[in-house]
């Protein structure tokens, strides 16, 4: 039994010039920046939960990196960069700050919750489960899971981006990672007993 | 449960293994149930995630343009004017530089007289200057047929203070031209006759009258050929000769 365990990263494999990863000098910033417009808009959105403050966020951000521009090195990863200006920059948001203080302060420690929690056939059917609902568990989802997982999953960024982006160590990141999608599974697994109730 | 691979399988969906750690995971999926049960649910979520998240909000376009504008309010302007700036600056250089290649190449009206005065002060020095030597211009004249590609009339000098020394065919602008000489008193004045556009229109560039050196020179067009006097007499005998030549050429 072979798993295509890169396939997910393949199949949806982002524009290379929206990597930013081998971002010269000759690169202006609007070049590397403009490539990133709709997924910083929709990360945004996403940690905002409102299209007002995410508009704000995004233009908040792109104004920030336009002035520290300057201090981006070329050839690092511009996308880790700008990504990590936007997080920031929501953290110290009214809203990013009352987001960041409802989740408790938890024990970083590199401690691993064993995904093996999903090894029951539950697990296989909670992943099947509709747009609708696993929207929901992710808007549910305590900001610093909600973001690792975006950021994982859907910009497919790899664990390396994700620690600069975040600014943790690697194995905090997987960590977290792992905790998030644990936490993940658990709501799934409360909103489809409760919409079976529901039936 | 307990599977020691359990704490990689995240990193295993992820795409995060070495190759060789890959390459062992792979190994261990197939043989080990609980693990690959675990990977497809991971897979399986992660894909789900993908799906519902990505573009899931859209920006609006006056959003991409507001931001536009944040970051680029001088290149947009900068490459709107400064292309087409630099467009019709090295247009104009272009322009200039053909402009003044040609201005200096340009035959000079003042460079045909030099040459000209070169012409009959170099004849006037030889020993031989004239190839045709006779005072009756039925003989020169038909000495130029086959050597020039045009004809011309001479005056009948009959009356007049003025004499036939002779001619020879000379070049000026590349152009064969007929190069008379005529005498007046002990003074000698070259005719020159020639025939083209080009000389023509410089001949028509020349103020009817240039003095240079001393000398008087002439010019005018007419049926066709273009005519140049140079002469050290007085402007009236180079006139009066001129007026000769005037009545005698066909209209």
């Amino acid at each position: 039994m072979k798993w295509p365990a890169d396939s997910v990263a393949q199949a949806t494999e982002p524009p290379a010039e929206a990597l930013g990863k081998s971002a010269g000098n000759a690169n202006s910033f609007e070049e590397l920046a403009m490539p990133l417009f709709a997924p910083l808009y929709n990360f945004a959105h996403w940690l905002t939960q409102n299209r007002e403050e995410a508009e704000d966020l995004v233009q908040e951000t792109y104004a920030k990196a336009l002035k520290n521009f300057a201090s981006f090195t070329p050839g690092t990863n511009f996308r880790a960069w700008i990504y990590r200006i936007l997080r920031n920059t929501f953290l110290t948001s009214r809203t990013g700050m009352r987001a960041a203080a409802t989740v408790p302060i938890e024990d970083e420690n590199d401690e691993f919750v064993l995904p093996s929690a999903a090894a029951d056939p539950e697990s296989l059917l909670l992943a099947r489960a509709d747009q609708e609902m696993i929207r929901g568990a992710l808007e549910q989802l305590p900001l610093r899971f909600r973001e690792i997982i975006l950021l994982c999953d859907l910009e497919e960024m790899s664990y390396r981006e994700i620690a600069a982006t975040l600014g943790i160590p690697l194995g905090t990141v997987m960590s977290r990672l792992s905790r998030a999608r644990t936490a993940m599974r658990e709501l799934l697994r409360r909103e489809s007993r409760r919409a079976s109730n529901g039936l | 449960m307990g599977c020691e691979w359990q704490v990689k399988l995240d990193s295993y969906v992820d795409g995060e293994l070495s190759p060789e750690e890959l390459a062992e995971c792979e190994q261990h999926l197939r043989d080990c149930r609980q693990c690959a049960t675990t990977v497809l649910g991971c897979l399986q979520m992660k894909r789900a995630i993908r799906a519902a998240a990505t573009s899931r909000y859209a920006p609006t376009s006056e959003l991409r343009l507001r931001i536009r504008q944040t970051i680029s309010p001088a290149p947009p302007m900068w490459r709107r004017f400064w292309v087409p700036q630099f467009a019709l600056a090295a247009a104009a250089l272009v322009l200039l530089v053909v402009g003044a290649a040609l201005w200096l190449t340009r035959p000079r009206p003042a460079n045909f007289a030099r040459e000209l005065l070169d012409q009959h002060v170099a004849t006037l020095a030889s020993p031989n200057p004239v190839d045709v030597l006779s005072s009756d211009r039925h003989t020169v004249k038909p000495w130029f047929e086959g050597r020039l590609p045009f004809t011309f009339n001479l005056p009948d000098l009959q009356g007049s203070p003025f004499r036939l020394i002779g001619g020879r065919v000379t070049y000026l602008q590349q152009s064969p031209g007929a190069h008379l000489l005529f005498g007046i008193r002990k003074h000698q004045i070259s005719v020159f006759i020639l025939q083209g556009r080009g000389l023509c229109r410089q001949v028509g560039q020349f103020s009817p009258e240039i003095r240079q050196s001393g000398f008087t020179i002439d010019t005018w067009s007419q049926g066709g050929l273009c005519y140049a006097l140079v002469g050290d007499t007085g402007p009236s005998d180079i006139h009066a000769l001129t007026q000769l030549l005037q009545a005698a050429a066909p209209r």
